[in-house]
This record gives C-alpha cells, sequence and structure tokens, in this order.
C-alpha cells in the first residue's frame, strides 16, 4: 500500500516538470516576442535568455528529482 | 559513490522484477546508470577503477587530443580539429569577458576547464553503450561546489567583509531588507543544490527516456513509431549536451560576477 501511495506520490511530482515546461515556454515566448520587435538587440540577449531558463527549469529538475526519489529511494 | 553504487543494485533488482513481470521489458531505464568495478565483481569502495572513472579518463583524454594535438599545428588555414578547438576557445572567453568584465578573464581557464569536461562528458554519453559521467549527483555536486566554495572565498578575498553587503538589498524599503536579506541568504546557499541538479538530472533524465521508448522498441507494432521517437529524443539530447553545459558555465561566471562586484 504503502509503494502504491509512493508511486501516486510520483505522479503528482510528475506534475510539477510539466508546470516548469510552462514557465520555460513562458521565457522563451517573451523574449521572442521581444526579439522580433528589435532583432538588432536580440543576439546580445541569449546569454540572458538561457540564465532566464535555467532558474525556471531548476526548479521543475527538482520535482523531477522528488519523483526519483519517490520510485527509488522510499 | 559506494552508496550510488547500493542504489543502483537496487534499481536493477526492480528492473529484474518489473521484466519478470511483464515479460516485455529486458532492462530497466536507470540500469545504463549504475556504476560497476571494471576489473572483477567486487563492492564499489573509494578507489575501485571503475566505468565511471573509465569515461572520465576517456573524456580527459578527448580533450587533450582535441585542445593540445589539434592546435599543435598553429596554422594559419585551420583544419577541422583545430577550428574546433579555437571556436570552443574563443566562446568561453567571450562569454567571460561580456559576463564577468575584463578582470575576470583571470579565471578563464577555469571555466574553459569546466566548459570542456562538461561538454566532452555528455557528447561521451551519448555513444550507445557508454557511460554518462554527469548523469551522476555525485560528479556534479562537485564541480558546484568547487564553484561555490571557490567563489565565495574568492568574494571575500577581493572585498573584505564587505562582500556580505550582497545580502543587504538598498534599493529596497529599509522595512523590507531584513526579509529580503533572509531570501538572498537562502538563494545564495541554494545555488550549489540547483546548479549540480540541473546539470545531473537532465542529462539522466534525458538517457532514461531514450531507453524507455527503446523498451518500446520491444512491441512489434508500435516498434517503428519508437524508432523514430528514439531518433528524435537522441536530436533533442544532442542539443542538451551542449545547452545544459554552456548553462552551467554562464551561471559560474554569473556567480563569479557576484563574488567580484557583489554591490549591483
Amino acid at each position: 500500500m504503502e509503494g502504491q501511495l509512493a508511486h501516486i506520490g510520483a505522479g503528482l511530482a510528475g506534475l510539477g516538470t510539466g508546470l516548469a515546461a510552462l514557465g520555460v515556454g513562458n521565457v522563451a515566448a517573451n523574449f521572442l516576442a521581444g526579439a522580433l520587435r528589435n532583432p538588432s538587440a536580440a543576439a546580445s540577449q541569449t546569454a540572458t535568455l538561457f540564465i532566464g531558463i535555467a532558474f525556471a527549469e531548476a526548479l521543475g529538475i527538482f520535482s523531477f528529482l522528488v519523483a526519483l526519489l519517490l520510485m527509488f529511494a522510499v | 559513490m559506494a552508496t550510488e553504487a547500493t542504489q543502483g543494485a537496487e534499481m536493477a533488482g526492480h528492473g529484474a522484477e518489473h521484466a519478470a513481470e511483464t515479460g516485455g521489458l529486458v532492462f530497466h531505464p536507470m540500469d545504463q546508470f549504475i556504476v560497476k568495478p571494471l576489473f572483477g565483481d567486487g563492492a564499489v569502495g573509494m578507489f575501485t577503477i571503475t566505468n565511471v572513472t573509465l569515461w572520465m579518463a576517456i573524456a580527459i583524454l578527448v580533450i587533450v587530443a582535441l585542445m593540445v594535438l589539434g592546435t599543435s599545428r598553429r596554422a594559419v588555414v585551420p583544419s577541422r580539429s583545430q577550428s574546433v578547438a579555437e571556436l570552443a576557445y574563443g566562446f568561453i572567453h567571450k562569454m567571460v569577458e561580456d559576463v564577468t568584465g575584463k578582470e575576470g578573464l583571470v579565471y578563464f581557464p577555469y571555466i574553459m576547464t569546466l566548459f570542456m569536461f562538461i561538454v566532452v562528458a555528455n557528447f561521451l554519453g551519448l555513444i550507445p553503450m557508454s557511460f554518462t559521467t554527469t548523469s551522476h549527483f555525485a560528479v556534479t555536486v562537485v564541480l558546484a561546489l568547487c564553484v561555490f566554495l571557490g567563489v565565495t572565498i574568492l568574494g571575500f578575498v577581493k572585498n573584505g567583509p564587505s562582500f556580505l553587503s550582497m545580502f543587504w538589498v538598498t534599493s529596497a524599503p529599509l522595512a523590507l531588507r531584513p526579509v529580503l536579506a533572509i531570501i538572498e541568504i537562502i538563494s545564495y546557499f541554494v545555488r550549489p543544490v540547483s546548479h549540480s541538479i540541473r546539470l545531473a538530472g537532465n542529462v539522466m533524465a534525458g538517457h532514461a527516456v531514450i531507453k524507455v521508448f527503446a523498451g518500446f522498441a520491444g512491441l512489434a507494432i508500435i516498434s517503428p513509431l519508437s524508432i523514430v521517437a528514439i531518433t528524435a529524443i537522441y536530436g533533442l539530447e544532442v542539443m542538451v549536451a551542449f545547452v545544459q553545459a554552456y548553462v552551467f558555465t554562464i551561471l559560474t561566471c554569473v556567480y563569479l560576477k557576484d563574488a567580484l562586484h557583489p554591490h549591483h
């Protein structure tokens, strides 16, 4: 029973990765919207784009980690 | 490493159980991350030569071959290996200069080493039957902790106690500053955690997904679809391998900039 509950918890933690995908998409979409308005400034901001994506993605990776822990370690 | 090996063994047991239940899946997606000794079947100790050791050594050899042998001819018209080495050098040099400024260039060799190790380890892990060293938290946590400790010590050496003013946001209203200071301190200490888990998590997740689709290839009806999916995800993984090395490196540059100029 406990193992099954852990699997349900892992599935719920998996939702977090999907939400992180929303965040990453939001960052990229806003970057693209800005870049199309001013293409000449876009190239200099790709580093900022990747930093933003990395921060948005980190929390999704945390929930993925929680899912993994529930699957294999608990 | 020892605990990881036992974890891996547990995962393997899990996989065998699973295979017995379904009969179709003969391997577990996490089996590829098991740390095994290269010689014999003994337990994995502190100094055991394992597949991780082997693939790290191969990564070092590849980097040395690329950077030393590739550029040794110093041709005006570069060969293929020389232009790859020059591109990598110029790319990281520009990144360090853009993010940290001229005074950050003193630390360029360390950041270049980090980038080359991670990117080569990631790409070597994409070779079928190879072992991905960067998929293990033990490896990436050491890389991230070195950056974290180095940057913290550097901040105190360069700025003295005024380095702590990084946590005291003077642009905020006075009443909010203690709250912000707590948040800033927490976010400072979460840095090595997210720094390491991002790299290992991304690489491990991608490789596990490839293996999951490889498991589906055993079913005759969906095997063509699964093979197409493996190819597509493999292409995505090639990109992820580079982007994650880039992100790790650029975050190192950002942390370094915070240590050199804590006031903005």
